[in-house]
C-alpha cells in the first residue's frame, strides 16, 4: 500500500543537497485538498508504478469515478465516507525542493487533526472552491495558520474550471483572502488560479488561465524556505531531566535557541541559581568540545550541585528568560466544554508542567464567523485571550521575542486541550537573576565536620499532628548538640509565624511551605549543620520535592503512630477544633495524609520511649555516614 | 528542514570512513567557523528522536522498546544509547514468533550482549489463537500482535517505543508520535489526540498503554543513510546475494527477497533513488486483500 517515495536526503553518495520544507494544504472541507496533492504526485513524477492504475481498476470495481484524493484517502473508512479524517505525509520534489506534503483535514469536526498536521509545517497552502469562495473554516484555518505560527502562505483558488476560468471571479476571492489574511499579519506569497483536477496552474500555466502571470502551485512550493533553529537567538535549554546513570550528574536537555559550550556562565530558571558549564557530555565520544547550537539534543554537566529539575530553563547570564506566575496567551481551543474564568487546567511550556487558574478571558471569538461577535469563554474551535494564574513559577518569554519558549498547551484530563502564544508575561517583583552573585562561605565542609564529627543532612520528620515529631526533633537536637554537634530545629509551625506568613493551607501553599523548608533546610546543611525539619508534609509529592532539593543529604524520618493515638494527644488542641468544625483543611481529620515508601527510618512512638528511638535515629545516621566516630585526620588536608 | 547547502567536507567523511570517522570528523566540525549552520538532516532528525525518546522516559512509569532486529529497530536501540549517554536505560524486547531468519537470531544473541541491553524474548501463541478471518499471511503476523499482549500484561509496560516511520505504509503515516492505545491494545484512528509543538498526550489510562514513535519522521533512506555514518551493525539479509535483496524483515515464511543488486549501503541508497517499488513489497500481509494491514494495525500490530 505504500505510495509514497523515499526522498532524496542530504547525505546520498552523489546528489546534492536539497532544502527540505514541509508544507500543509489546508482550507475548508471539500474545497480540493486531497485532489491537489494527488495532482502534485502526479505532476512531479513521485506515484509508485502501477499506483494510478490500481487505484483506478479499484474504483472501477466500486463503481465510483476514479477520483485524484483517492490516492490520500488510503484508509478504508475515509473512502467510505469521502473525507479526510487525520493528517497523513506524503513526499516529492519539486525543482529545488524536498517537500513533505501534510495533508489536513478541513472538516470542522478533525480541527486537532489540522492542528497537528499545520504544526509540523514550514509553510502553507490555503486551497479554496472558486465556486464557493471563502467560507468559514477557510478564515479558521488562515487564523490558525496565524497562531500556529506559520508566516510563509502560498493560496490556491481551485476548480476555476467551474467558473470558466473567471478572471473577474479570481480577483473577488484573492482581494477578500489577501485582506483576511493580512489581518492577521500574514501576506500571503501568492494566489494561484488552479484546477486540480485538470492540472491548470498545477505545474504549467495553460492557455485557459493565460490572464495569470503568477508562479505555479510547483513553483511557489519551491520558494518556499525550511523553517531554520533559532541560533541567533539568546540561549534556551528547556530541561528534559538530570541523569545519574554513573559518577556524572547530567542534565539533558534540546536547545531551543541560541548555543553553548564548555566554561559558559549559565542561569537556571525560575529559581536564578548561576552556574558554570564543566563539560558537554555525548556519546559515543565524550566530552564534546564544540559550541552546541539550536535543535541538539545535548547532556552537560555543571561545575557545582545545584538542585535543578525537568521544567527549569538554562539561559546565559544577562540574558536569561523570565520568570513569572502570571501568563497572557493567545489560544485556540479545542475542548468540547468551553474554557471559562474560574478553571482549572494544566499547563505545558517547554518541559515544565504547572496547575493553572483562568484569571480572565477576553475577545473570545469564532475564528471562522465574519463578525467578531465577542463571548466570554472560548467554545470548542474558538479562540481567545486569556490571563493565566500559575501554581508555580515558570520561565517563559514573550512569542514574538522567542517562538519556541513563548508557547504553550493546556491539557483537561491528561488530554491536550488547546494552545497558543504567549502574549505577554508578568515578571512580577522578583530580583533580576544577573544581580544575584552567590556567596560561598569562607569555610569548607571538611573544616565543620571535623569540628561537629557529623557531615551535613537534613532530617525530616513527617507524620500526623501528634505523632510525636517535635518531641522527637527537641531530643534528637538535644542528644546531638550535647555530642558536639550542631542541629538546628526547623519547626513547621514556627516557620510560619515569620518566614511563611504569607502562605495559607491550599495545596499550592503546602506545597511552596514545603519548598522553602526544603530550602533553607539545605542550606544548613550544605554548611555542615544537622537541619532538623519537623512538619506535617502531608503529599508524598511535596516530599519528594524536599528530597530532590536535599538530594543525598536527605533522610526522611516516618513518624507512624497510630491515628486513634495522635487525636487522644492532641497537644496543640487542633483535633478538638477541627472536629468542632473550625479547622476545615486539618489534616489530622481530612485523612489527606500519604505516608512515605522509601523513607529512611519508621518510628511508632506509641510502643517505645523516647531516648530508645533517639538512640535508633543515631544509628540510621551513623550507618548512612552522617555521623562519624572518630575526627577526621583535618591534618592531612593541610 | 536541512541547513546546508551543499555536502559538507563532515557529511562526506561520515559518509565513507568506518569507526574512526567519528572521531575525525568531529574534529572537523571544531574548526568549522561557527557562522556555518552545524546541523545536517541527519543531526536534525537524531535530535527529534532523541527528545523523543527522553520525554517518553521522563514521563512513564515502565517502558519497554520493541526491537524486531531490523534496521530500524537497530537505529533506534543507536539513538537511544545516544540520548542516555551509552546506556539504553529500559528493557528491549524482542516478541518473538519463533519463524525469523537464523541470521536474525545469531544477530539478536550477538548485540544484546555486545550493547548491554536487557533483552526480553516474549514467545507468541500458536497460530489458532489468532482471528481466523484474517487471510494467512496477515494471520501468521497476527501472532506477534497477540505475544505483545501477553507481554504487557506479564510485564506492565505503560510505554512500549516501536520503530515505525510515516514513509513505510499509508495506515502508518497517520501515527502520532505519543500514540495512546485501548484497553486491548487497539488503535482508534478516528479519535486520536492532537499532537502539536513536541508536546505529547503521554498519560495513558489506567491499564492501558502508548506507542511511542522516535523514528515516525524518517524515510528508509535516512535510515540507510544513518546506519553507514555512524557505523551501525546491520544483518547481511539487507544486501544483495545472487539478485536478491531483503528491503524489510519479518517472518522468514511470509517476507521475501526483491530483485537488487546493491552490495553494500552506497548502492542501497543509490537504489532507492530510482526505484517505484515500495519498501514492504516483499511483506505479504501487507498486500492480501486491500484492508488487510489496517485491520491488523487497529488490533494493535505494529
Amino acid at each position: 500500500m505504500n505510495m509514497v517515495l523515499p526522498s532524496t536526503i542530504s547525505a546520498t553518495p552523489n546528489g546534492t543537497t536539497r532544502p527540505q520544507v514541509r508544507i500543509v494544504i489546508v482550507g475548508h472541507v471539500d474545497h480540493g485538498k486531497s485532489t491537489l496533492v494527488g495532482r502534485l504526485l502526479h505532476e512531479t513524477g513521485s506515484l509508485p508504478d502501477g499506483k494510478l492504475e490500481m487505484l483506478k481498476a479499484v474504483s472501477a470495481r466500486r463503481g465510483m469515478p476514479f477520483e485524484w484524493s483517492f490516492l490520500l484517502d488510503a484508509l478504508q473508512t475515509e473512502r467510505d465516507q469521502g473525507i479526510t479524517i487525520d493528517t497523513t505525509q506524503i513526499r516529492f520534489r519539486t525543482h529545488s525542493r524536498d517537500v513533505v506534503l501534510i495533508d489536513a483535514p478541513g472538516h470542522a469536526e478533525f480541527l486537532r487533526n489540522m492542528i497537528t498536521g499545520a504544526s509540523q509545517a514550514d509553510g502553507a497552502v490555503l486551497i479554496i472552491d472558486a465556486l464557493e469562495g471563502v467560507r468559514d473554516q477557510t478564515r479558521r484555518h488562515g487564523y490558525l495558520l496565524h497562531l500556529l505560527g506559520i508566516k510563509q502562505v502560498a493560496v490556491v483558488v481551485n476548480k476555476m474550471d467551474r467558473v470558466d476560468f473567471s478572471a473577474e471571479r479570481f480577483g473577488e476571492i484573492s482581494d477578500e483572502i489577501s485582506a483576511h489574511l493580512t489581518g492577521l499579519g500574514v501576506k500571503p506569497s501568492a494566489v494561484i488560479p488552479i484546477s486540480a483536477r485538470d492540472g491548470d496552474g498545477v505545474a504549467a500555466h495553460t492557455p485557459r488561465i493565460g490572464w495569470y502571470k503568477g508562479p505555479s502551485v510547483v513553483e511557489a512550493l519551491d520558494a518556499l524556505e525550511p523553517a531554520r533553529p533559532a541560533e541567533t537567538l539568546p540561549l534556551r535549554l528547556p530541561v528534559q531531566a538530570i541523569y545519574k546513570f554513573d559518577d556524572r550528574r547530567i542534565v539533558a536537555g534540546r536547545i531551543e535557541s541560541g548555543s553553548l559550550k564548555a566554561g559558559d556562565e549559565i542561569v537556571i530558571m525560575p529559581a536564578g541559581k548561576i552556574a558554570k558549564i564543566k563539560t558537554v557530555e555525548g556519546w559515543p565520544v565524550t566530552p564534546l568540545a564544540t559550541p552546541q547550537t539550536a535543535g541538539r539534543s545535548v547532556g552537560i554537566t555543571l561545575d557545582r550541585e545545584l538542585f535543578i529539575e525537568r521544567g527549569d530553563v538554562i539561559g546565559h547570564v544577562a540574558q536569561s528568560p523570565r520568570d513569572t506566575r502570571r501568563i497572557h496567551a493567545r489560544i485556540f481551543w479545542l475542548h468540547d466544554k468551553p474554557l471559562s474564568k474560574g478553571d482549572q487546567i494544566l499547563i505545558r511550556l517547554g518541559t515544565r508542567e504547572t496547575r493553572a487558574n483562568v484569571v480572565a478571558i477576553d475577545k473570545a471569538v469564532d475564528p471562522g464567523a465574519l463578525s467578531n461577535e465577542e463571548t466570554n469563554s472560548i467554545a470548542r474551535n474558538h479562540v481567545g485571550e486569556i490571563d493565566i494564574s500559575l501554581a508555580q513559577p515558570i520561565a517563559a518569554d514573550p512569542y514574538h521575542e522567542n517562538p519556541r519558549t513563548g508557547r504553550l498547551v493546556i491539557e483537561v484530563n491528561g488530554r491536550i486541550a488547546g494552545g497558543g502564544l504567549v502574549l505577554s508575561v508578568d515578571a512580577g517583583q522578583r530580583a533580576v537573576p544577573v544581580d544575584i552573585v552567590p556567596v560561598e562561605s569562607a569555610l569548607r565542609a571538611d573544616e565543620r565536620s571535623a569540628r561537629y564529627r557529623h557531615g551535613g543532612a537534613v532530617l525530616w520528620f513527617t507524620g500526623l499532628p501528634g505523632s510525636g515529631k517535635s518531641t522527637l526533633a527537641l531530643a534528637l537536637e538535644r542528644r546531638l548538640f550535647r555530642n558536639g554537634g550542631s542541629p538546628i530545629l526547623l519547626d513547621g509551625d514556627t516557620l510560619r509565624a515569620g518566614l511563611n506568613s504569607d502562605l495559607g493551607f491550599s495545596h499550592a501553599d503546602r506545597s511552596e511551605n514545603i519548598r522553602r523548608l526544603a530550602e533553607v533546610a539545605t542550606h544548613l546543611a550544605r554548611n555542615g549543620h544537622i537541619a532538623i525539619v519537623a512538619a506535617v508534609s502531608p503529599a508524598a509529592s511535596d516530599r519528594a520535592a524536599a528530597r530532590r532539593i536535599a538530594d543525598s543529604a536527605f533522610r526522611e524520618i516516618y513518624v507512624a503512630t497510630p491515628a486513634e493515638i495522635c487525636e487522644s494527644r492532641d497537644p496543640k488542641g487542633h483535633y478538638a477544633k477541627a472536629r468542632a468544625g473550625g479547622l476545615p483543611s486539618f489534616t489530622g481529620i481530612t485523612n489527606d495524609y500519604e505516608p512515605p515508601a522509601g523513607n529512611e527510618l519508621t518510628i511508632d512512638t506509641s510502643s517505645r520511649t523516647v531516648a530508645d528511638a533517639v538512640d535508633e535515629i543515631e544509628r540510621m545516621l551513623a550507618e548512612s555516614g552522617i555521623l562519624f566516630e572518630e575526627v577526621a585526620d583535618l591534618a592531612a588536608n593541610i | 528542514m536541512h541547513l546546508l547547502d551543499n555536502e559538507s567536507g563532515t557529511a562526506r567523511l561520515r559518509a565513507s570512513e568506518p569507526r574512526e570517522g567519528i572521531k575525525a570528523s568531529r574534529k572537523i566540525l571544531v574548526e568549522a567557523p561557527a557562522t556555518v549552520p552545524s546541523m545536517d538532516h541527519l543531526d536534525e532528525l537524531e535530535a527529534q528522536s532523541i527528545y523523543i525518546l527522553r520525554e517518553a522516559f521522563a514521563r512513564l512509569k515502565k517502558l519497554a522498546l520493541l526491537w524486531s532486529l531490523g534496521k530500524d529497530s537497530n537505529v533506534m536501540i543507536w539513538l537511544a544509547r545516544k540520548a542516555f549517554f551509552g546506556r539504553v536505560p529500559f528493557p528491549a524486547m524482542h516478541v518473538d514468533t519463533g519463524k525469523k531468519f537464523p541470521e536474525m537470531y545469531a544477530f539478536r544473541d550477538r548485540y544484546a550482549k555486545e550493547w548491554d541491553l536487557d533483552l526480553r524474548v516474549e514467545p507468541c501463541p500458536p497460530i489458532d489463537s489468532v482471528d481466523p478471518t484474517l487471510p494467512p499471511a496477515a494471520r501468521s503476523a497476527a501472532r506477534k500482535t497477540e505475544g505483545l499482549k501477553l507481554a504487557l500484561v506479564k510485564h506492565g509496560f505503560d510505554g512500549l517505543i516501536a520503530g515505525i516511520r510515516r514513509d513505510e505504509e499509508a495506515t502508518r503515516a497517520k501515527e502520532r508520535v505519543f500514540s495512546p492505545r485501548g484497553l486491548e491494545g487497539e488503535w482508534d484512528v478516528r479519535d486520536q489526540p492532537p499532537e502539536f509543538w513536541d508536546h505529547f498526550n503521554a498519560s495513558p489510562p489506567q491499564g492501558a498503554h502508548l506507542r511511542i514513535h522516535p523514528i515516525l519522521h524518517w524515510t528508509e533512506a535516512d535510515i540507510w543513510a544513518y546506519t553507514r555514518r555512524e557505523n551501525i551493525p546491520i544483518i547481511p539479509l539487507y544486501l544483495a546475494k545472487d539478485g536478491k535483496r531483503y528491503r524489510s524483515l519479518g517472518d522468514a515464511d511470509i517476507t521475501f527477497p526483491v530483485a537488487s543488486t546493491a552490495s553494500n549501503i552506497d548502492e542501497i541508497l543509490a537504489e532507492l533513488e530510482d526505484t517505484k517499488v515500495p519498501e514492504r513489497a516483499g511483506r505479504a500481509l501487507d498486500h492480501e486483500t486491500e484492508d488487510a494491514f489496517e485491520r491488523l494495525r487497529v488490533a494493535g500490530y505494529l
